[in-house]
């Protein structure tokens, strides 16, 4: 929606700009269409989509049934009949029922057709921990949809990010899995690019430059990290990169940061065996094995379901971890 | 683009499908008062339980989501009644009330949902995962319409039992080689679920094999901020879907409990007997919002109020107290007994939640245990991987 005076003055939240970014493509390209349980009249169980149904309609902002694997499905329909559907689903653990159509249908679709048809689905999911949610309100499934040949993953951290990212991701031409780290949805305000503004996917962001130590990571847990980084000793020089793309992975990004440091530490809330981090450690070995001073480091999730909220902090990586992984690192 | 069906109206409390005749009580009302008074204690119970569970969400005690059962009670109390102890249960997530009319504790249900150790799933799994297996409780499932197959699942198993195995698995209360008994399962869902696949499968599968399984529509008007018109197609008529499967549907007016019971109990035992599924259309409805975060833009006050008007709790009570005499005119329930019941339940809620408050939170040791049966190493996370991971550094 259109910024109110208050978001001039403080700047928007990450919810708002996914708004903007939703409103102004809706604006922009008639081919967009919103649809999710309750993102219309409701604005959505995040209240990302506010607004939009009042100003586009009904027939642009669908309101659906309870059926993530009908969403899903008829969006994948829409995207090869050459609209640009923009699905919601409430909460990454529902990507469940709907993992059948896009895994198995837009993830495949151009290659099965061998070009003929492609996909320009952009998924939205609320993703990830620390909003005091169980299990399926709470996980960090990227990995699996990134070890889906056929689908991009996006995962931004800040609102400018967010806004950017998903701009590129609805005008992609094949499907994009957009997750939101609700963690982040209202917890800070910056000001964002206002009118067109789109960051490229496979782009990762140097958020913050060292010659020490690369610390990777992406989505909410950036925040950890900045955390961590106050409370390392002056002498650590730590360069930070927020992969905001899950897949395509930024391999330049990476491989001339940790040939520049020769350590890395990977951050991640997702379970630890075969996670992204496994991934990112795995392509660091292949490119800077003669540079590396220490063994690539995990900070994780642990292999096992995400507890209920007073076990979450123990569960989350926190500043504490990647400190004291930093520091093994260093003085390995 | 319009809907295909005229949207049918706001939910009114006005018409059930059943007929509310002076006769139909004959059933229910030739229980025991004891009973009957057993049912109102429950729904007050439920009602008491989820008023302390919104304050200490409030209060920020408990954490997560929070789905309450208020104004529904009539449903899980009516229809787990009409069961054996140990025909089995599987629930969505709005489930405190089925836990407690099932037997759990309200200790253990608090427990749960404040994160405690004590929970009845060590407060690990919170508000939508209450579970009770000695109760023949499967749960509490967060993926709407999830646990609709596998409440299947266990009426086919217990199907089998009686026609293939010839005798009982071992469950709870079941020693080995018992008999197998005829059981019938019970799998509850919102008016929302009746949108997704699973239960569409299940369904399917339960009219073709002939499974004793009862779907039971809570019929609540919402899923969320959508009235059932908006997302359901032949709202007007769910029997439409259970025929579609072949299977037996009935409507049953979820308010007043002794009403629920009457329709529900020969259906219960018919399914039973016969070892066949069946569909209810239960019509009731949720006073507040769907979860603790809900602006309810959806409905007025008004129509809510008009739910309220004929509130289970009360009509039972003035049932109860009033219109239920015995020859010597005395009610079954007076005034001062009906006081102390509120009292008592009162007691044993804010006890719930002492217990709960005063239990330790979970050890984080429990991060890593109840993963697999047999944990191996490196199969499971062990102890190792705990605040640091298992370094190679170390
Ligand atoms: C697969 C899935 N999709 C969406 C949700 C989010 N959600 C939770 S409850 C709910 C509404 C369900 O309504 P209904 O089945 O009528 O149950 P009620 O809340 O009325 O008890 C929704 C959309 C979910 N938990 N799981
Ligand atoms: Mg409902």
């Amino acid at each position: 929606m259109p910024r109110t005076p208050m978001m001039i003055e403080k700047g928007l939240t990450l919810v708002d700009a996914i708004n903007e970014a939703l409103y102004q493509e809706l604006e922009r390209d008639p081919r967009v269409v919103l649809l999710g349980e309750d993102v219309g009249l409701n604005g959505g169980v995040f209240r990302v989509t506010e607004g939009l149904q009042k100003v586009f309609g009904a027939d642009r902002v669908v309101d659906t049934p309870l059926a993530e694997s009908g969403i899903m499905g008829t969006a994948i329909g829409l995207a090869m009949a050459g609209m640009r559907p923009i699905p919601e689903i409430q909460f990454e653990g529902f990507l469940g029922p709907a993992y059948d159509q896009l895994c198995n249908h837009a993830a495949r679709y151009r290659t099965r057709t061998r070009g003929a048809v492609t996909i320009p689905l952009t998924v939205r999911v609320p993703w990830g921990g620390g909003i005091h949610a169980p299990e399926l309100h709470s996980d960090s499934p990227e990995a699996i949809y990134a070890h889906t040949p056929g689908l991009k993953v996006v995962c931004p951290s800040t609102p400018s990010d967010a806004k950017g990212l998903l701009l590129s991701a609805i005008r992609d031409p094949d499907p994009v899995v957009f997750f939101e780290p609700k963690r982040v949805y209202r917890s800070y305000r910056e000001q964002v690019p206002e009118g067109d503004y789109t960051i490229p996917i496979g782009q990762a962001k140097v958020v913050q430059e060292g010659s020490d130590i690369t610390v990777i990571t992406w989505g909410a847990n950036v925040f950890q990290c900045l955390e961590a980084l106050d409370k390392l000793p002056d002498d650590v020089s730590v360069e930070l990169i927020d992969l905001r793309t899950i897949y395509p992975i930024d391999t330049d990004t990476i491989i001339q940061s940790v040939q520049k440091t020769g350590r890395c530490v990977v951050v991640q809330e997702a379970p630890k065996t075969l996670g992204m981090a496994s991934e990112l450690a795995t392509i660091i070995q292949e490119h800077c094995f003669l540079y590396l001073k220490a063994p690539v480091q995990r900070v994780a999730g642990f292999d096992t379901v995400m507890p209920y909220y007073k076990l979450e902090l123990d569960y989350l990586p926190d500043a504490k971890r990647i400190v004291e992984t930093i520091g093994l690192t260093m003085a390995y | 683009m319009t809907q295909a069906h005229a949207p049918t109206p706001a939910p009114s409390p006005a018409k059930p499908d059943s007929p509310r005749a002076a006769s139909r009580r004959r059933m229910a009302e030739q229980l025991p008062d004891a009973t009957l008074i057993k049912w109102l204690r429950d729904m007050f119970l439920i009602r008491e339980f989820e008023n302390r569970t919104a304050q200490a969400y409030q209060q920020a005690r408990i954490g997560g989501f929070c789905h309450l059962y208020t104004g529904q009670e009539a449903v899980a109390v009516g229809t787990i009644n009409a069961l054996q102890p140990d025909d089995p249960i599987v629930h969505a997530y709005r489930d405190h009330g089925h836990a407690l009319a099932r037997g759990m504790d309200p200790r253990a249900c608090m427990a749960e949902m404040f994160g405690r150790a004590s929970g009845c799933a060590k407060g690990k799994g919170g508000s939508m995962h209450m579970f009770d297996k000695p109760h023949w409780f499967f749960g509490g499932h967060g993926i709407v319409g999830a646990q609709t197959p596998l409440g299947t699942g266990l009426a086919f198993a217990a199907k089998y039992e009686c026609e293939v195995l010839g005798k009982s698995l071992p469950n709870p209360g079941v020693l080995d080689g018992q008999p197998p008994k005829k059981k019938v399962a019970l799998a509850f869902l919102g008016d929302g679920a009746l949108n997704q696949g699973a239960l569409h499968e299940a369904m399917n599968l339960a009219g073709l094999y002939s499974i004793p399984v009862i779907y039971i529509v809570e019929n609540n008007g919402y899923s969320m901020g959508t009235a059932i018109h908006r997302g359901t197609t032949m709202a007007h008529d769910l029997m439409a879907k259970a025929r579609a499967y072949g299977i037996e549907g009935r409507v049953i007016d979820g308010f007043d409990v002794m009403e629920l019971y009457d329709h529900f109990k020969p259906l219960v035992d018919a399914c039973r007997e016969e070892q066949r599924p069946a569909f209810v259309d239960l019509k009731t409805y949720r006073y507040l919002g769907h979860s603790m975060s809900d602006p309810q833009k959806y409905r007025t006050k008004d129509e809510v109020d008009q739910f309220k008007a004929k509130d289970s709790i009360d009509c039972m009570a003035a049932y109860l107290m009033g219109e239920r005499v015995d020859a010597a005119g005395k009610p079954s329930l007076s005034q001062d007994q009906f006081q102390e019941m509120q009292e008592e339940v009162r007691a044993l809620v804010r006890d719930s939640v002492e217990f709960a408050e005063n239990s330790p939170v979970p050890d984080p040791a429990e991060l890593y245990s109840d993963v697999f049966v047999n944990p191996q190493p490196n199969l499971s996370p062990t102890a190792e991987y705990v605040k640091g991971a298992r370094n190679p550094l170390l």
